[in-house]
């Protein structure tokens, strides 16, 4: 398809803008660029059919099934985006004074407590705009908290092999040396390798629980305990909190801060459609640490302030603030009775189709799951040369997005397939038929699957050539 | 069956590495090429860099993710591989002919296998 610099011309435009209502501002040459941008010129009903064409290409939750392993691809409920409409939420400005968005203040103030009491903790922060960027913001509290006990020694971080990759990232931006532990035989942390690496230089745990093979670790709260023993702090990655929410707590696990995925387990878009949020929430030795501005309300007045040894910002303004409204609509809809039902239903719907699917696949672990489940394809991979990625791609010939692929690492031709609990059983029984009907092609003619998907706009994409030789901007001239 | 070549020694994290007068050559192995898939990226440290045995040094970026090489000795980096950061697909060619670095003044190794015993370990991880 053509790119919106090929269809630009020259003096085409949307004319959307409206008359300038206030005072013109000159700036001074020198922060004026040499030469203006060369944005594409482009009328709205051609801007509009780009990228109609573009979702077309794609594949969101609003087209199909999309089981994509660890990243909780739920519905996202249209009353989310009514309530993230209201000109109150939208029509304001960050440095408006407090007292004409009191509204917005108690949003984020609701959204704060219910996170608490959903994860256990007694403060948060709304500020982090992803998972990762949370991780690191919860990982900057626990090194703030050994600094002001002047316990400086306590450079590392331990996070077990089966992590995602953004836990080590993380760990690694906020200053800090990473210390790997095996997994034992259940899928669990090995407790003897965990005593083994904790001692005066351990800053603290990373630890996702359920963790990334979709199985709870029955040692938990001897796991924290052990890293509490130690001097370290147990921080919580919430990204599988959709198997527990309602149920469990972290901090009743014996983690000390978290963080959650509003655009995972709370329902607000995730991917494409984002942007992200990533709350982190803390018990409250380490509230004093969160960054600024929080939120508190005195006599009726909801009010910003700093706490005592705050961090800092780590985002401007409030967070993606919209991202909280869906959330809390989220929230409020579902209430204390719809939470704890989500997750078992999310539980529930994983077991089913891995039910449906382990006589014919072969189960990383032979234990009931969470809300997800790891299947290993390297018994059909030796025995008719199909590969995790084959059967995915092919999957997208049938109108499902893949499962994540080749995660976690300590499991090969890893198929890691999460339902989520938004999904009806006629979708689980069809997309059971499907992952089944794929593994009779792979054993019938194995090589056809090579090159799927046959039927979608797009066939199999040269993905090595992408990572060696990415094409990343546009020649002006070359294409025209 | 991965090729395993008998005059080497191996890393139960799948280097391979071999001694001249001295200095330490370090690569991946065919097995590690092979799990890893197509590899589209390599770090590599500098010359003159020190690297400590068991600690990552490397890491090398395929389709299917990123992983941590590890150094199977303490000390300083004599020469890197420079052709490996235009082309690192040779690792998945010649995996034993496409080195990563080159180590001197080599004060601490780790225990090592032979060829036998590394591929042990292989079929292990295979079963």
């Amino acid at each position: 398809m053509k790119l919106l610099f090929e269809r630009s011309r020259s003096g085409r435009t949307e004319s959307l803008l409206p008359p300038c209502d206030v005072p013109l501002v000159e700036f001074d040459a020198g922060s004026l660029r040499a030469a203006p941008p060369r944005l594409p010129e482009i009328s709205e009903v051609d801007l509009g059919r780009h990228y109609t064409e573009l979702a077309k290409q794609t594949h969101g939750v609003n087209d199909g099934f999309y089981p994509l392993g660890s990243c909780t691809m739920k519905y996202n409920p249209r009353v989310n985006e009514e309530m993230a409409a209201l000109p109150g939420f939208t029509d304001i400005h960050p440095l408006q004074p407090t007292g004409t968005v009191q509204g917005c203040l108690e949003v984020l103030a609701k959204t704060e407590t219910m996170l608490c009491e959903i994860t256990g903790m007694d403060g948060m922060t709304l500020q982090p705009a992803a998972g990762a960027h949370g991780e690191y913001t919860g990982l900057l509290l626990i090194r703030r908290y050994h600094q002001s006990r002047g316990d400086t020694a306590r450079t590392k971080i331990i996070v077990p092999d089966s992590a995602h990759g953004t836990n080590p990232a993380s760990a690694v931006m906020a200053g800090f040396t990473v210390v790997s532990v095996p997994s034992n035989a259940e899928g669990g942390v090995d407790l003897d390798a965990l005593r083994a690496a904790v001692g005066p230089d351990t800053a603290g745990l990373m630890l996702t629980n359920p963790n990334t093979l979709g199985l709870f670790d029955p040692n938990i709260l001897e796991i924290t305990r052990i890293v509490h023993e130690a001097g370290g702090l147990c921080y919580y990655d919430g990204a599988n909190l959709n198997a527990i929410m309602g149920h469990v707590r972290p901090g009743d696990m014996g983690f000390d801060c978290v963080h959650v995925n509003l655009h995972k387990t709370f329902s607000t878009p995730h991917g494409g459609g984002g942007p992200g949020s990533g709350p982190v929430g803390c018990k409250a030795f380490l509230a004093d640490f969160l960054p600024a501005p929080r939120v508190d309300c005195k006599d009726g007045q909801y009010r910003l302030y700093t706490p005592a040894r705050s961090l800092g910002r780590v985002r401007t303004f409030q967070g993606n603030f919209l991202v909280v409204v869906r959330a809390l609509t989220y929230l409020l809809t579902l209430g204390k009775q719809g939470i704890p039902e989500a997750s078992a239903g999310a539980v529930l719907n994983a077991n089913y189709l891995m039910h449906k699917l382990a006589g014919a696949y072969q189960m990383a672990y032979d234990t009931p799951c969470m809300h997800e489940f790891v299947m290993t394809l390297e018994p059909l991979k030796a025995e008719t040369g199909v590969s995790a990625m084959d059967v995915a791609k092919r999957m997208l010939d049938f109108g499902i997005h893949p499962p994540t692929m080749y995660f976690p690492l300590i499991v090969h031709e890893a198929l890691m397939v999460e339902p989520t609990e938004t999904e009806s059983p006629e979708t689980l029984d069809e997309a059971a038929e499907i992952f089944l009907r794929i593994l009779d092609e792979a054993k019938a003619d194995g090589a056809s699957l090579h090159s799927a998907p046959r039927d979608c706009p797009i066939g199999r994409p040269d993905e090595v050539r992408a990572a060696r030789t990415p094409v990343l901007r546009y020649e002006f001239g070359v294409a025209q | 069956m991965s090729n395993i070549p008998e005059e080497l020694k191996y890393t139960k994290s799948h280097e391979w590495v071999k001694e001249e007068d001295g200095v330490i050559t370090v690569g991946l192995t065919d097995y590690a090429q092979s799990a890893l898939g197509d590899i589209v990226f390599i770090n590599l440290p500098e010359e003159g860099d020190d690297v400590t045995a068991g600690q990552a040094f490397s890491d090398v970026e395929s389709v299917k993710a990123v992983s941590d090489v590890f150094s199977p000795v303490t000390g300083k980096v004599a020469a890197i591989n420079e052709e490996l950061l235009d082309n690192p697909a040779l690792v998945n060619e010649d995996p034993y002919e496409a080195w990563l670095i080159k180590v001197e003044e080599v004060s601490d190794t780790e225990e090592l296998m032979d060829a036998a015993a590394y591929g042990q370990v292989c079929a292990a991880e295979e079963a």
